[in-house]
C-alpha cells in the first residue's frame, strides 16, 4: 500500500472540510451562540484533525487539535465566540490552508508550525481555567476505557487452523512470541485502510504478519468495519506493541494475546473453531452498536459520486469532439445518393452526438458557488483592514460552469471585488454626509443567459468619475484633448482595460482602479467571455462578466470570404443583413450603415483576414452584413457568402500561432480541411 | 568515449542537402490541403490537419531565403515535434536517413560567422556529399511568444 494513492483524496476532502469551516465561521461570527453552528465547527475541525492524523502531518494535527480544545470551551460555554476568539479561529484556517496549500505543491506539510496560534488558542482557554481542565480529564477517561477493554477478553479472535498451527508450533520451537492482535479504529476514523496501513507498517517493523482477518485484500479496499485482528510472529514482547500501536492516532482499543501451545491444542478439525467463532459475533455486535451510534448525517452524502480526474474528462471530450466531426462528415459525403432512410439514420446520429455532447458538458458543469464561496471571507477581511461597513449580497450559486472556466475565473473576480471594496464604497463618514446607508453593498450575482453565463458585481460606492478618466486619457497621451472631449461614457470606460493605464498616477483618487483591470480583461477574452463597466458618479459601478457555457463545442456560421471559409461563433452573431454598397457611409474616416436608427460602424472581413477584395465590389448589388454583438456593441462584417450554421468543434492553433489576435482558433470541417474560427471580440 | 552515432533525415531543397535529428521528426507526410492563415510570417504557409490535430505548416524554402516553387510528386512536409511543439515543413524531397558521428560532424563557427545563418548548427562531411544539419529550435524560435 501506498500513501501517495491517499493524498488526492485527502488534499480533495481537506478542502471541502476548509470550505465548510470558512462558512461555518462567517455564521458564527454573525450569531455567536448559535449551537449548531458551533457543533458543525467542531465536527470540521476534528475531521480534518483524524485525517491529518492518519496522513501523518502532525504540525496540522497539533493545530486542529487546539482548536478543538477552544472550541470545546465554546460548546460547553465555559468562554464567549467573542471578536478575538473568531479572528484567532479564522487565523487557524488560514494555516490550515496554507498547510493544505503545501501539501498540494510539495505532498509534505512543511515546516511552518504557527506557533503564535498555537499560544492565542491557549491563551484562550487559560482565560478560564475551567475549560483547561476539562479535555484533561476526558483524556483520562480514555485511558481507562481501554485498560478496562484489555481485561475484558483474553480469548482468541482469530479462526486458526491446521497451517496456523503448525506455524505457532514452529515459532514457539524457535522460542519466538506469537500474539494475536486485536486493533480497533476510532468509529470517526476517515481514511480506514490508510489507518490500517500506517498499523501494518508497524506491524511490519517488529514482526512478521502469519495471517490478518479481514485479509489483507479487505483491509486494502476498506473492506472491514472499524477493527481487524492479526497473527504476529516476533521476539519483541507484547508491551512493545501495545505501546507503538496505542501511539497512533485514531486507534481506540489494542488488544495483544500470547497465544501458546494452548490454544492451538484443540485444531484438528472444524470443531476447534466453535470457540473462535462465537466470540467474532461479539465483536460484530460491537462493531454494529458502534456504528449505530453514529449520527444518521456520517454517512455521508458523497457515497453516490465519484470523483474523476479532469484530464479524463478531456479525453472523453475530446473522443465526443471527434465523433461530431465525423457526423460533419458523413453528412457531406452521401451528397448525391443520399436515401431516405439514410437521411433518417443521419438525423437519429446527429439527436444523439448532440445529446452526448450535452451529458459530456453536464459532467464537467460545476456551481459558480466553488468560487464564491470565498468572497464573504474577503469581504469581512476587506471590511475590517479597512473600517468601511460593507456586505456582500450573493446570489445564483447554483448557476453551473465549464470547469476549466471555474478555475480560471476565481483571480479576476477577486479583483473587481476588492476593486469595489477598497475604490468603489466609501467610509461611513463619507457614506452618511452623502445621505447613503451607513453599510456599504456590493452584490455578486451569476445567471444564466442562453448560452452564456453572466457574472455580475455591483457596489453602492462611489462610481468612477468619467471626467478625470478622460482627463487622464489625455494626461496619459493615448488621445487629442478634443478627441477625448468627444468620447462618450463607454468608449471613456474603455480606456479603463488598457494596460499601463492608471499603474503610475497616484495622486488622483482613481488610483488603483483600473490597475490590473487589462489584465483581468485579457483572462475574461481568453476564456473566451467579454467584459463590461457601467457606472454613475456617486452611485456605484457595476462590472459585467459574460462567458460561453462551454469552450469545447460551439455553434458557429460559416462563411466565404474571398475562397476561405470561416467559422463565426453563433453567440456573437445578433443578425444578418442584406446592404447595398450605397447604403455605407463614411463618418470620420470609419465606414458605417445606419440600421434601424443605430449607427453601425462597417469591417471588412477582407481586410482583417488579408484577402484581397474583389475590385467590383462598388457595382454589386447587395452585400452581406453579418451584425455582431460585443457586449452592447454592434458592428457589421462584411463577407462573400453565407454557407450555413453548423456544430464545430474549437481546436487550438498550438503555441507556434498563439500569437495571432484575431483569430479564437480552427476547426475540422466534414472535408477534414481546416477552417479558422474568427475572434469577434479581438476584431470589433 | 566512443563516437556518438546520430541519425538524420536527410532532405532537399534547392540544389543542397540538410539534415534534421530524426528524433525530433514525427512523421513525414504528402503534401495536403494547407488553410491559409492570415497575420502571420510569409513563410508560414497555414495549418493542415493532421489526424484532427491542427499543426501549422512552413515553407522551408521561404524560411531559409530561397524562392518558392511548385510542388510536384517529390515534394514533402516533414512533421516536426521540439519540446512538445508540433510543426510541419515543406521541403523539396527526403532523400534518406544518414548516420553520422561527431568526427564527421564539422562546428558551424568554423565555416561561417554570419548571425543571418544561425539556423545552422553543423555541416556532416558524408562520403560524396556535404549535408547542412539545421538547428530546427531556431527555425521556430521568433515565432514563440517570450
Amino acid at each position: 500500500m501506498d500513501m501517495n494513492q491517499y493524498l488526492d483524496v485527502f488534499v480533495e476532502e481537506a478542502k471541502e472540510h476548509l470550505q465548510n469551516l470558512n462558512i461555518s465561521l462567517l455564521e458564527l461570527e454573525k450569531e455567536p451562540n448559535n449551537v449548531t453552528v458551533l457543533n458543525e465547527i467542531f465536527r470540521v475541525a476534528h475531521t480534518l484533525k483524524g485525517m491529518a492524523g492518519t496522513m501523518g502531518f502532525s504540525r496540522m494535527t497539533n493545530l486542529t487539535h487546539n482548536m478543538e480544545n477552544v472550541l470545546d470551551a465554546l460548546r460547553s460555554k465555559k468562554i464567549e465566540a467573542d471578536i478575538t476568539v473568531v479572528d484567532t479561529l479564522f487565523k487557524c484556517l488560514d494555516a490550515l490552508e496554507g498547510y493544505v496549500n503545501e501539501i498540494i505543491s510539495t505532498g509534505g506539510e512543511g515546516e511552518q508550525e504557527y506557533e503564535e496560534i498555537v499560544q492565542s488558542l491557549t491563551d484562550i482557554l487559560d482565560k478560564s481555567p475551567e475549560a483547561k481542565a476539562q479535555p484533561k480529564k476526558k483524556k483520562a477517561g480514555k485511558k481507562a476505557d481501554d485498560s478496562n477493554a484489555n481485561q475484558k477478553d483474553k480469548g482468541l479472535r482469530l479462526n486458526l487452523n491446521i497451517y496456523d498451527k503448525n506455524v505457532i508450533q514452529k515459532a514457539i520451537e524457535e522460542s519466538l512470541n506469537v500474539f494475536q492482535i486485536y486493533v480497533e479504529l476510532d468509529n470517526k476514523c476517515l481514511l480506514k485502510s490508510a489507518r490500517a496501513f500506517l498499523i501494518f507498517q508497524i506491524l511490519d517493523k517488529y514482526s512478521e504478519i502469519m495471517k490478518s482477518e479481514p485479509s489483507v485484500e479487505d483491509i486494502e479496499d476498506e473492506r472491514f468495519d472499524y477493527s481487524f485482528t492479526v497473527m504476529v510472529v516476533t521476539k519483541h514482547d507484547e508491551t512493545l506493541f501495545q505501546k507503538e500501536l496505542n501511539s497512533v492516532a485514531e486507534v481506540r482499543n489494542v488488544e495483544v494475546v500470547r497465544i501458546t501451545e494452548e490454544h492451538t491444542e484443540d485444531i484438528q478439525d472444524e470443531e476447534g473453531d466453535k470457540y473462535t467463532q462465537d466470540d467474532k459475533h461479539d465483536t460484530a455486535d460491537i462493531d454494529s452498536a458502534a456504528q449505530a451510534q453514529k449520527p444518521g448525517a456520517a454517512k455521508r452524502l458523497t457515497n453516490k459520486t465519484v470523483r474523476v480526474d479532469i484530464d479524463r474528462l478531456d479525453v472523453l471530450m475530446n473522443l465526443v469532439s471527434e465523433l461530431i466531426i465525423i457526423k460533419t462528415r458523413l453528412d457531406d459525403v452521401g451528397v448525391g445518393e443520399k436515401t431516405n432512410e439514410f437521411i433518417a439514420a443521419l438525423e437519429n446520429l446527429e439527436r444523439i452526438t448532440t445529446s452526448l455532447h450535452d451529458a459530456v458538458m453536464k459532467v464537467r458543469m460545476v456551481p459558480v458557488e466553488n468560487v464564491f464561496n470565498r468572497f464573504p471571507r474577503m469581504v469581512r477581511d476587506i471590511s475590517k483592514e479597512l473600517k468601511k461597513d460593507i456586505v456582500l449580497h450573493m446570489s445564483g450559486e447554483e448557476t453551473e460552469l465549464d470547469r476549466t472556466v471555474i478555475d480560471e475565473i476565481g483571480e479576476p473576480l477577486i479583483h473587481i471585488i476588492r476593486n469595489s471594496a477598497d475604490h468603489g464604497i466609501e467610509n461611513t463618514k463619507d457614506r452618511v454626509a452623502k445621505g447613503k446607508s451607513k453599510t456599504g453593498s456590493i452584490w455578486l450575482r451569476a445567471y444564466q443567459d442562453g448560452n452564456n453565463v453572466v457574472i455580475e458585481v455591483e457596489d453602492d460606492g462611489m462610481g468612477i468619475d468619467i471626467e478625470k478618466v478622460r482627463k487622464k486619457i489625455v494626461e496619459k497621451g493615448f488621445e487629442e484633448e478634443e478627441v477625448a472631449a468627444n468620447m462618450t461614457q463607454s468608449e471613456v470606460i474603455e480606456y479603463l482595460f488598457k494596460p499601463n493605464f492608471s499603474t503610475a498616477d497616484k495622486v488622483t483618487d482613481l488610483s488603483g482602479r483600473g490597475v490590473g483591470l487589462d489584465v483581468v480583461k485579457t483572462k475574461i477574452e481568453a476564456l473566451g467571455g467579454t467584459i463590461e463597466l457601467e457606472t454613475e458618479w456617486g452611485k456605484g459601478s457595476k462590472t459585467i462578466i459574460r462567458l460561453p457555457l462551454t469552450l469545447a463545442i460551439i455553434q458557429a456560421l460559416l462563411v466565404m470570404v474571398g475562397s476561405e471559409k470561416y467559422a463565426i461563433p453563433l453567440s456573437s452573431i445578433r443578425e444578418i443583413n442584406n446592404i447595398s454598397p450605397a447604403e455605407i457611409k463614411n463618418v470620420r474616416n470609419q465606414e458605417v450603415i445606419l440600421l434601424r436608427d443605430m449607427v453601425i460602424p462597417i469591417i471588412w472581413l477582407h481586410d482583417v483576414l488579408e484577402v484581397p477584395r474583389e475590385k467590383s465590389y462598388a457595382n454589386k448589388k447587395e452585400l452581406t452584413c453579418v451584425i455582431v454583438k460585443k457586449g452592447d456593441k454592434l458592428s457589421g462584417l462584411i463577407v462573400d457568402s453565407l454557407i450555413g450554421q453548423q456544430e464545430i468543434v474549437i481546436k487550438s492553433l498550438g503555441k507556434l500561432l498563439s500569437g495571432i489576435r484575431c483569430m479564437a482558433g480552427a476547426t475540422i470541417l466534414g472535408d477534414g480541411n481546416v477552417a479558422l474560427i474568427v475572434d469577434v471580440n479581438a476584431i470589433v | 568515449m566512443g563516437a556518438e552515432k546520430k541519425q538524420f533525415v536527410v532532405f532537399r531543397l534547392d540544389n543542397e542537402e540538410y539534415g534534421a535529428d530524426i528524433n525530433k521528426v514525427t512523421i513525414i507526410e504528402r503534401p495536403m490541403n494547407i488553410t491559409r492563415v492570415p497575420m502571420t510570417p510569409h513563410y508560414i504557409k497555414g495549418v493542415i490537419n493532421l489526424r484532427g490535430d491542427i499543426i501549422p505548416v512552413m515553407s522551408l524554402r521561404l524560411r531559409l531565403g530561397l524562392d518558392e516553387i511548385d510542388e510536384d510528386e517529390n515534394t514533402r512536409i516533414i512533421i516536426f515535434n521540439i519540446n512538445g511543439i508540433s510543426f510541419g515543413a515543406i521541403v523539396d524531397s527526403v532523400s534518406e536517413v544518414l548516420q553520422f558521428d561527431d568526427s564527421q560532424i564539422e562546428g558551424v563557427s568554423s565555416i561561417i560567422s554570419d548571425k543571418a545563418l544561425d539556423y545552422i548548427s553543423g555541416v556532416a562531411k558524408a562520403k560524396d556529399k556535404l549535408v547542412t544539419l539545421l538547428n530546427l529550435e531556431k527555425l521556430i524560435a521568433e515565432l514563440i511568444p517570450a
